[in-house]
C-alpha cells in the first residue's frame, strides 16, 4: 500500500492530538505534583490545538483517505469542534474537584485525550472497522475514568458495570458487524451501502446483522431497553467524570448512529426506522418518568439524558436531511446543556462533599442568586421551555418528525416532555421556593464560575438566536 | 414621526432591560435603587404604549405598526410584529397594570424585591409580546417564557400550598400548550411559513381542521380557563402574592381567549363553526356553575377566581355564538355584537377583577387574612376602602354605568339573536353574579365590626388610594362611554369575522 502525504492531510488533527497525548505522557512522568497543572495546561492546548486544526483543515467538501476507512466531511468537522469545546468543559470543569480529592493525576486528562482521540477518529470513520477501533478507544478510556478513584468502592463498581456491559455491546456490535460483512464482503461503509440486498439475497442476513449493530448502538447511547448502566455508571462515577461521559461521547454516538445506519445501511431504512421508533417512544416515556422517582440528582440527569437520546433518535428515524440536521442540533444543544448542569454539581461540590443529593440544591437563590439563576436557565432549557435553547432543539426535531406525517409520535414526544419537566422544576422549587440546609459559601476558581456562567448565558443567549447554529447544522448535512 | 419607532419591541424589551437593570441594582436581593428603577420603567413602558392608541387607524383591519426581521432563516421564522384593534387594549391594558402592580408591591414586598419586581417587568414585556407577535413561534416563544416569572412569582412569595399551587399552574398550561406547538408544526408543513397572517389564508381538510381546533382549544382553555380545566386557577390565585393575582385575572386569563379569536376563529373556521355547541356547553357550565360555586366560598381571593371563571365564560360565549346568529340571518354586523361584546368583557373584567384582587390585598396585608368569616363591619374602619370595594363588587356584578355591564349586555343581546336558551342560561348569571359577589360584601364590609381585628383596621394610604383609584376611574369612564374602545375594535372584528364565516374546505 502506498500512502501519499497528502492523504494525511484530512486526519491531521487525530495525527496531532495523538502525538501531543503521547507527548503529554511523557512530559507528566517527569513532573511532581505540584507541577501537575503542566500536564493540565498541555492537554487544554492539545484540544485547542485540534479545533484550530480541524476549522483551517475544514473544506466543505467531502474526502475519503486511506483506502476507504477513513472520511472527513463537513458533518464529521463540526461534531468534532463541538467534542473539543465541550472536553475543554469538562476539563475545566474538573481541575478544582479533582485536586479537593486528591485525583489530579496525569492519567485522567490523558484518558480524556485518548477517549477524545477515539472519539475523533469514531466521527471520521468510513469502515465497520475504523467505526469499531474509535468505538473501543473511547470507551476503554471511559472505563478507566470512571475507576480513576480507585479507592471508591461506588466507582469500582461503576466502571466494572460500565466495562462488563459495554463489552457485551461491543460485542454485539461486532458480531452484527461480522454478518454484514459477511454478506457484503467489505467493510467499506460505501460499499456496503451499495450493496444491493434485494437482488443479490441474503436481505435475511443482513436484518439480522442490522439488529445486532442496533443493539450494540443502543447500548452505546443509553436507549431503553439497553439504558440499565447509564443511572449506575452517572451515579457511582466521580462528578466530573459524569459530566465527561454524558456529553462528548454523546456527540460521538450520534456520529457512529449516522455513519452505520444512514450511511452504511441507508437502504434498510424502512426496517431500522421500525427499530429506531421503538427505541425512541421507550427511551422518551421511561427516560422522563422514571426521572421523576429520582432523589440523586446525577441519576435523575441519567434519566434525563435517556429521554433526550430518545428525542434525538426521533430525528434521525425521520429519514430526512432535516431530520439527521435536528437530531445533530439536539445532540450537540443537549451536550451544552447537559455540561452546564453537571457543572452546577461540581460548582457546589466541595472537598469532603459531594453535592449530588438533589437537596443540595435548596434555597442556593438565598446563597448565590446568580448561580442559581444558572440553573434555572440550565434546567429550563432541558426542559424545552423557550426561549432557551433547549426549546429550539425540541422543536427543530418536532417539526421533521411532523413533515415526516408521524403526529403521533410528535404528541407522545411533548406529552411526555411535559412529564419531564416536572423533575427538572422541582430543582428550580427547590433552589427558589425552599430554604437553604447548608449557607457554606460557594467558593470556585474564576476560571469555573467565568465558564459557567459563559455555559449558562450562552445557553439563554443562543436561545435568542439559535439560527446560527441550526444553520450550521443543516448545513454541515449537506 | 412618532409613528415610524418601533413602538411594538419597544414596549417589549424597554421592561425586559428595566428587569435586568433592576436585578442587577438590587443584586438579585433588594436595594434602594430597586423600586424607582423598577417604577420608572414600568412608567415609561405604559408611556411608550400609548403612541398605540393615538396613532391607531380605525378605519382598517390590518395590523398596524408592524415590524419584521428575519429570526430563524433555516425555518423562515421572523421576529414579526404588528397589533390591530383587538390586541391593542389588551397591551395598554398590561402596561397599565404592571405600573400598578408595581406601586401596590412598594412596601409590602421585603423578600427579594428586586427579583419580584423584576419578574414582573420581565412578565409584562413577554405578555405584550404575546399580544404583539405575528409569528407563530415569536407568539409560543414568548407564550411559554411567560410561564416562568409567574411560576416564580406564585412559588416564592405565595401563601402556604405554594408550591403545589405554582406547580400545577406550570405543568397545566405547559401541557395545555406542547399541543399548541404540535398544531402550528402541523401548519407550518401546510403552509410552508410561520407566519399568522398566512396561517389564516392557508386552506385545511375538515379533519385536520378538527384536530388543530381541538389542539389549539387544550391549549387555550387550560389558560381561559374553561370548565372542566379551570382546576388550576383557585390554586394559583389563593396562594399568589396580591401582585400575581392581579397579572393572573387582569392579563394571563385574556391570553387564553385572545388565543381563540387569534388562532381558532380565523385559521380553523369550518371546525369552529361545526364544535361551537362544544365551546358554548363548556362557556354556560362556567357561567353557571362555576357561580354556583363561587357562591359557597368562604375564602376571598377564590371567591373571585371562581367569578373569573364564571366571566370569562361570557366572553367565549360571546365568541361562539356568532356562527348560530350568521346561520340565521347571513349577515357579519349582527354577529359582531357577539365577539365586540366578549372582547370587551375581557378589558373590563381585567379592570375590575385585577381591582378586586387588590382590595382583598389591602385587608390582606392588614389582617393576614383572605377569610370571609374573619371580617365584618369594615366600612367602620376603612370607609374610603369600603367605597371603593362596594364600587368594585357593583361592576363585578354588572351594575349599568359600571364598565362590567358593556361587555355581559352586549353579549346576552348577541346570545338571544343565537337561542332563547343560551340567552336565558347566559342571563343567570346577573343573579347569580349579584349573589355570590354582594354577599361577600355585605360579610366583609357592612355589618357590626366583627372582632378586634377590624377595630385596628386603618384605612386606604396615599399609595393605596391612587391604585384603587385609578382603576375606579377606568371601570367608570368605560362604563358610561364605551364608544373609543368599540371603536378601536370595529373594523378588526369585522374583518375577523369575514374570516370565520368564510369556509376553508
Amino acid at each position: 500500500m502506498n500512502f501519499d502525504i497528502a492523504e494525511f492531510m484530512p486526519a491531521l488533527p487525530e495525527i496531532f492530538v495523538l502525538t501531543m497525548a503521547c507527548i503529554v505522557l511523557l512530559v507528566d512522568v517527569c513532573l511532581d505534583q505540584e507541577r501537575r497543572v503542566i500536564t493540565y495546561v498541555m492537554s487544554q492546548a492539545t484540544l485547542v490545538g485540534a479545533a484550530l486544526l480541524t476549522v483551517a483543515l475544514h473544506t466543505g467538501g467531502r474526502t475519503v483517505v486511506f483506502s476507504g476507512t477513513f472520511v472527513s466531511d463537513p458533518m464529521g468537522d463540526v461534531l468534532k469542534v463541538f467534542i473539543y469545546l465541550v472536553s475543554a468543559m469538562a476539563l475545566l470543569y474538573s481541575r478544582q474537584y479533582l485536586i479537593d480529592r486528591q485525583l489530579f493525576k496525569g492519567e485522567y486528562f490523558l484518558l480524556a485525550l485518548f477517549a477524545v482521540l477515539g472519539m475523533m477518529v469514531l466521527v471520521s470513520a468510513h469502515s465497520l472497522l475504523t467505526i469499531y477501533l474509535g468505538l473501543e478507544l473511547m470507551s476503554l478510556s471511559l472505563y478507566a475514568m470512571v475507576a480513576v478513584d480507585r479507592d471508591n468502592e461506588i466507582a469500582t463498581e461503576a466502571a466494572m458495570k460500565y466495562f462488563v456491559l459495554g463489552a457485551l455491546a461491543s460485542g454485539m456490535l461486532l458480531y452484527g458487524m461480522s454478518m454484514i460483512y459477511g454478506v457484503t464482503a467489505t467493510l467499506n461503509l460505501a460499499e456496503v451501502a451499495s450493496y444491493n440486498a434485494g437482488i443479490l439475497g441474503n436481505e435475511i442476513v443482513m436484518i439480522f446483522g442490522l439488529a445486532f449493530v442496533m443493539v450494540g448502538l443502543a447500548f452505546k447511547l443509553g436507549a431503553v431497553p439497553f439504558h440499565m448502566w447509564v443511572p449506575d455508571v452517572y451515579h457511582g462515577a466521580p462528578t466530573t467524570v459524569t459530566l465527561f461521559i454524558g456529553t462528548a461521547p454523546k456527540i460521538a454516538a450520534f456520529a457512529m448512529l449516522m455513519r452505520l445506519l444512514v450511511e452504511g445501511l441507508g437502504g434498510f431504512y424502512v426496517q431500522w426506522h421500525d427499530m429506531l421508533v421503538v427505541l425512541a417512544v421507550l427511551s422518551i416515556v421511561a427516560g422522563n418518568v422514571i426521572a421523576i422517582a429520582q432523589t440523586n440528582i446525577k441519576r435523575m440527569l441519567a434519566y434525563s439524558t435517556i429521554a433526550h437520546v430518545g428525542f434525538m433518535l426521533l430525528g434521525v428515524l425521520t429519514g430526512s436531511e432535516g431530520g439527521y440536521a435536528a437530531a445533530m442540533f439536539y445532540i450537540i444543544v443537549y451536550a451544552l446543556m447537559a455540561a452546564g448542569a453537571f457543572g452546577m454539581v461540581v460548582l457546589l461540590s466541595r472537598a469532603g462533599y459531594e453535592a449530588d443529593r438533589i437537596e443540595d440544591f435548596k434555597g442556593l437563590n438565598d446563597r448565590s442568586p446568580w448561580y442559581a439563576f444558572m440553573m434555572l436557565i440550565l434546567m429550563l432549557a432541558t426542559a424545552g421551555v423557550p426561549p432557551f435553547l433547549g426549546f429550539w432543539a425540541k422543536l427543530s426535531v418536532l417539526q421533521a418528525v411532523v413533515e415526516a406525517g408521524m403526529l403521533w409520535l410528535a404528541v407522545v414526544a411533548v406529552l411526555f416532555s411535559v412529564v419531564g419537566a416536572f423533575y427538572y422544576l422541582r430543582i428550580v422549587k427547590l433552589m427558589y421556593f425552599d430554604k437553604a440546609d447548608d449557607h457554606t459559601p460557594i467558593t470556585a476558581g474564576i476560571d469555573m464560575r467565568v465558564t459557567l456562567s459563559a455555559n449558562g448565558l450562552a445557553i439563554l443567549g443562543l436561545g435568542l438566536f439559535p439560527g446560527a447554529l441550526m444553520a450550521l447544522c443543516a448545513s454541515a448535512l449537506l | 414621526m412618532l409613528s415610524d419607532w418601533p413602538i411594538l419591541s419597544l414596549v417589549i424589551w424597554l421592561p425586559i432591560a428595566g428587569g435586568v437593570l433592576t436585578l442587577l441594582a438590587g443584586r438579585g436581593g433588594d436595594g434602594p435603587a430597586v423600586r424607582p428603577i423598577a417604577l420608572v420603567f414600568a412608567i415609561a413602558t405604559f408611556i411608550a404604549s400609548i403612541p398605540l392608541y393615538t396613532l391607531f387607524d380605525t378605519a382598517t383591519y390590518r395590523m398596524q405598526f408592524t415590524e419584521q426581521v428575519p429570526w430563524i432563516t433555516t425555518f423562515s421564522i421572523n421576529y414579526q410584529l404588528g397589533v390591530d384593534g383587538i390586541s391593542v387594549p389588551l397591551i395598554l391594558l398590561t402596561t397599565f397594570f404592571t405600573v400598578l402592580v408595581v406601586i401596590a408591591g412598594w412596601e409590602v414586598i421585603k423578600y427579594k424585591a428586586a427579583q419580584y419586581m423584576a419578574a414582573f417587568l420581565i412578565m409584562e414585556g413577554l405578555m405584550n409580546g404575546v399580544f404583539a407577535s405575528l409569528d407563530a413561534v415569536l407568539f409560543y416563544v414568548f407564550w411559554e417564557a411567560m410561564l416562568v416569572p409567574m411560576f416564580l412569582i406564585i412559588g416564592i412569595w405565595g401563601g402556604h400550598r405554594r408550591v403545589y399551587a405554582a406547580i400545577k399552574f406550570f405543568l397545566y398550561t405547559f401541557l395545555g400548550s406542547v399541543l399548541l406547538l404540535v398544531a402550528i408544526l402541523y401548519l407550518y408543513f401546510e403552509s410552508g411559513s410561520f407566519s399568522l397572517l398566512d396561517f389564516h389564508d392557508v386552506r385545511l381538510e375538515r379533519v385536520p381542521q378538527i384536530l388543530i381546533f381541538l389542539g389549539f382549544l387544550v391549549a387555550f382553555a387550560v389558560k381561559v380557563p374553561m370548565w372542566p380545566v379551570h382546576t388550576w386557577l383557585p390554586d394559583a390565585h389563593v396562594e399568589a402574592p396580591t401582585g400575581g393575582s392581579v397579572i393572573l385575572a387582569a392579563i394571563m386569563l385574556k391570553m387564553g381567549a385572545y388565543g381563540f379569536v387569534r388562532f381558532m376563529l380565523p385559521i380553523t373556521p369550518d371546525a369552529s363553526s361545526e364544535l361551537d355547541w362544544l365551546i358554548i356547553l363548556l362557556s354556560l357550565i362556567a357561567v353557571v356553575y362555576i357561580a354556583l360555586v363561587a357562591l359557597a366560598q368562604e375564602d376571598m381571593k377564590k371567591l373571585i377566581a371562581y367569578s373569573s371563571i364564571s366571566h370569562m365564560g361570557f366572553v367565549t360565549l360571546g365568541f361562539f355564538v356568532v356562527f348560530s346568529i350568521f346561520e340565521r340571518n347571513h349577515e357579519v354586523a349582527g354577529a359582531a355584537m357577539g365577539v365586540e361584546g366578549g372582547l370587551v368583557q375581557m378589558i373590563s373584567h381585567g379592570f375590575v377583577s385585577g381591582a378586586l384582587f387588590l382590595c382583598v390585598g389591602v385587608m390582606y396585608d392588614r389582617l393576614h387574612s383572605r377569610q370571609i368569616s374573619d371580617y365584618g363591619g369594615v366600612v367602620n374602619t376603612m370607609p374610603v376602602f369600603a367605597s371603593f370595594f362596594v364600587l368594585f363588587a357593583l361592576a363585578n356584578v354588572g351594575l349599568p354605568g359600571t364598565s362590567g355591564f358593556v361587555g355581559e349586555f352586549m353579549v346576552i343581546m348577541s346570545a338571544f339573536k343565537a337561542n332563547f336558551w343560551y340567552a336565558l342560561l347566559a342571563g343567570s348569571t346577573l343573579v347569580l353574579g349579584a349573589a355570590y359577589t354582594l354577599w361577600m360584601v355585605k360579610r366583609v364590609v357592612f355589618g357590626d365590626i366583627a372582632n378586634d381585628g377590624v377595630r385596628e383596621l386603618t384605612d386606604l394610604n396615599g399609595r393605596e388610594t391612587f391604585v384603587l383609584g385609578s382603576l375606579a376611574i377606568a371601570v367608570l369612564l368605560l362604563g358610561v362611554w364605551p364608544a373609543p374602545l368599540v371603536n378601536l375594535m370595529h373594523s378588526s372584528v369585522a374583518h375577523l369575522l369575514e374570516q370565520a364565516v368564510a369556509s376553508k374546505l
